[in-house]
């Protein structure tokens, strides 16, 4: 049967099933075409993060003697510099993403109200520090918080305090470093949502009656949130397996889970104890993923799909 | 009980209204006059300076100098959220992150209205743009139609004392539009309310409109009633803007007009001697057949160019003596189709003495 010939088939159907057959072939064919387009990124997807993460679990079963066991998980249980660890890790992740929202909201904000020429070139500043090496903006921090650095001897010679401040070495520390690195990542998000907004909407609701505060309150705020939201989960997650600048600025009094991993792999050559606590990083992340999407993303999402 | 705005219509007064962007102006020494309850229609192309007013009026933009005053209060200094003035964006301007209800209940929010009194109030303005028992539905679950009547309702359940629309219906299909457009004439004679609107179609400002302030590079070339200014045109850019117009050019001396050498019959006296043009609107140009009726009408031979049937009406492009084209438009009744003339025909066009129109040859 071919195509362009009105007549019955084979089987003696008439012209309702013309080309049918081929048609549902060329279906198929077309359906393996796309298949085999997809192929390189499924590998990669495969290679990349199923496989390791894969490993990584098959891991963390094995005790130090070469044992299937759970011992690496008991450990969570038994030993309190564990527990210690993971409320530091999440104390941490909270203050810093707090700070992120605490100066990257007005400074989002500010970049959205500006006009298009000043706002690209203020968001430049927000962008050229995020090029810049961690490690090289951490001992940056350091030089600055540092008990004689520039902070403490700037207050100490206006007379603002006698004693140096505990800037650098500590909690304050980490906080201070990690905001500075984790802020790009909240403003950005965060400033393409609101440009977004439509600026007749903030009109609309001056013209309706609200003061400028109540319309910031009532309109802005509202819809900056899936922005924020997005800009917060960033941040936090981030937070939970950052290294660099907590081992820095901590002076080895903040100990945040990657450190720990690291400790464990390297310290004590036990990756199976290093295993395990990337996987119940891993767990941990995932599910503070489903809680934000289930607390923020409806919100977030009607407030989308209206677009 | 219905809503009742006829008592708070307010007049507005609009003087010496400039506006300047940097060098350029956009505004220049605008007055108008808008009576208490009137609709009044900003009309003009793109660039005229129509939506600034509109956003003067509703304090969005500040201008560089002038007066507003509602009622005898001036209010040009006044902010937005203080003027009570219900606006009506051209994108509808809806809140995306709340419902149809709580949308229609925000200006009433805003001024403290009880829980009982919003939900009877938002109820009724709802009823009245026809979208009741819609209030639970989110904004991005309407139509394009829906939406409209949802900013409509918005704009006027607080009762404003002026109603100001940016080119409301600009974003709907056409059949949708002149359904608007009705339904919007309607209300606002059921309610009332000072109205300012700003579009850039004639035909909208003509089916909707009490009085039509032409606007042209940041003037008011001309302000009349639709009728008015349809007929008798003061300027050529009215002729031009409004409906479809052909300008003969024409000349005045001695007290009299003439085209070419012959002498025109027309109603109105007389302009100052010069060079003139005449506005003839394609429905007012005849066929003239026989030696018929020869006495009111004025006499242009021409040659017929070309005759498209347009199914209810035709139009015939014919050619004057000076080799100028002009557009005759008349209805398709049988008497008339009868002796339509053929392309490269001679004829003679008709215009009544009444229907003679001269602006300024600019």
């Amino acid at each position: 049967m071919s195509i362009g010939s009105v007549s019955l088939d084979r089987a003696g159907r008439p012209d309702a099933v013309l080309n049918a057959d081929a048609l549902r072939a060329d279906a198929r064919r077309q359906a393996l075409g796309l298949l085999a387009l997809l192929s390189p990124g499924l590998f990669l997807v495969f290679a990349v993060i199923i496989v390791p993460i894969g490993w990584l679990f098959w891991l963390s079963l094995f005790d130090q003697t070469g044992q299937l066991s759970l011992a690496n998980y008991a450990r969570f249980f038994e030993q309190a510099s564990y527990i210690r660890t993971f409320a530091t890790t999440f104390k941490v992740a909270f203050a810093v993403t707090g700070a992120s929202v605490l100066f990257g909201y007005p400074l989002a904000y500010m970049l959205s109200q500006l006009p298009r020429r000043a706002a690209s070139i203020c968001l430049i500043f927000v962008i050229l520090p995020f090029w810049t090496s961690v490690l090289v903006r951490t001992y940056a921090w350091l030089v600055i918080l540092q008990r004689r650095g520039l902070v403490n001897s700037w207050l100490i010679d206006l007379g603002v305090i006698g004693q140096p401040l505990p800037l650098a070495n500590n909690f304050a520390g980490v906080v201070i470093g990690m905001t500075h690195i984790m802020l790009p990542f909240l403003v950005l998000p965060l400033y393409a949502s609101m440009k977004t907004i439509d600026v007749d909407c903030l009109r609309a609701g001056m013209n309706l009656g609200a003061s400028p505060a109540a319309t910031f309150r009532q309109i802005f705020f509202p819809l900056s949130q899936p922005g924020l939201a997005s800009g917060v989960v960033i941040v936090f997650v981030l937070c939970l397996g950052f290294f660099v600048t907590p081992a820095l600025m901590g002076g080895g009094k903040v100990i945040m889970w990657a450190m720990r991993i690291e400790q464990a792999t390297s310290l004590y050559s036990n990756w199976g104890a290093g295993a395990a606590l990337g996987v119940v990083l891993l767990a941990v992340t995932l599910a503070l993923l489903g809680l934000f999407q289930w607390l923020l993303g409806a919100r977030a999402t009607g407030v989308w799909s209206s677009r | 009980m219905l809503l009742s705005l006829a008592p708070s219509a307010l007049p507005i007064g609009i003087h010496g209204i400039e506006k300047r962007f940097g060098a350029v102006s956009i505004l220049s020494d605008l007055s108008l006059d808008v009576a208490a309850g009137e609709f009044l229609t900003l009309l003009g192309p793109s660039g005229s300076g129509k939506t600034t007013l509109l956003m003067i009026l509703a304090g969005f933009v500040r201008a560089n100098a002038g007066s507003v005053k509602v009622g005898g209060e001036e209010i040009i200094t006044m902010p937005p959220h203080k003027r009570n003035i219900g606006m009506v964006f051209q994108n509808y301007a809806l809140f995306p992150h709340m419902n149809v209800f709580h949308n229609v209940a925000f200006p009433l929010k805003q001024r403290r209205v009880s829980a009982a009194d919003t939900r009877e109030r938002v109820a009724k303005a709802l009823d009245l743009v026809r979208l009741q028992g819609l209030g639970e539905r989110r904004v991005d679950q309407l139509s394009g139609g829906q939406r409209q009547r949802v900013a409509l309702a918005r704009a006027i359940v607080f009762e404003p004392r002026i109603v100001l629309m940016d080119e409301p219906l600009s974003a709907l299909d056409k059949g949708l539009r002149e359904h608007m457009q009705i339904e919007l004439r309607t209300l606002h004679r059921r309610l009332g309310m000072t109205t300012v609107y700003v579009t850039h179609d004639q035909r909208e400002a003509i089916t909707m409109s009490d009085r039509i302030a032409v606007m042209n590079a940041g003037r008011i070339e001309q302000i009349d009633q639709p009728e008015a200014l349809y007929a008798r045109p003061k300027t050529k850019f009215v002729a031009g803007f409004i409906g479809e117009s052909n300008f003969i050019p024409v000349e005045c001396r001695n007290g009299s007009v003439w085209y070419e050498d012959r002498k025109l019959r027309m109603n109105d006296p007389a302009p100052s001697a010069g060079r003139h043009l005449m506005v003839v609107r394609p429905e007012t140009l005849r066929l003239v057949t026989d030696a018929e009726q020869a006495g009111a009408l004025n006499m242009l031979p021409a040659i017929v160019g070309d005759v498209i049937y347009q199914g209810d009406s035709f139009i015939c492009y014919a050619t004057l003596q000076d080799g100028r084209q002009v557009t005759l438009r008349d209805y398709c009744r049988s008497d008339v189709l009868a002796k339509l003339p053929a392309p490269g025909e001679p004829i003679t066009l008709g215009i009544d003495a009444q229907d003679i129109v001269l602006v300024a040859d600019q």
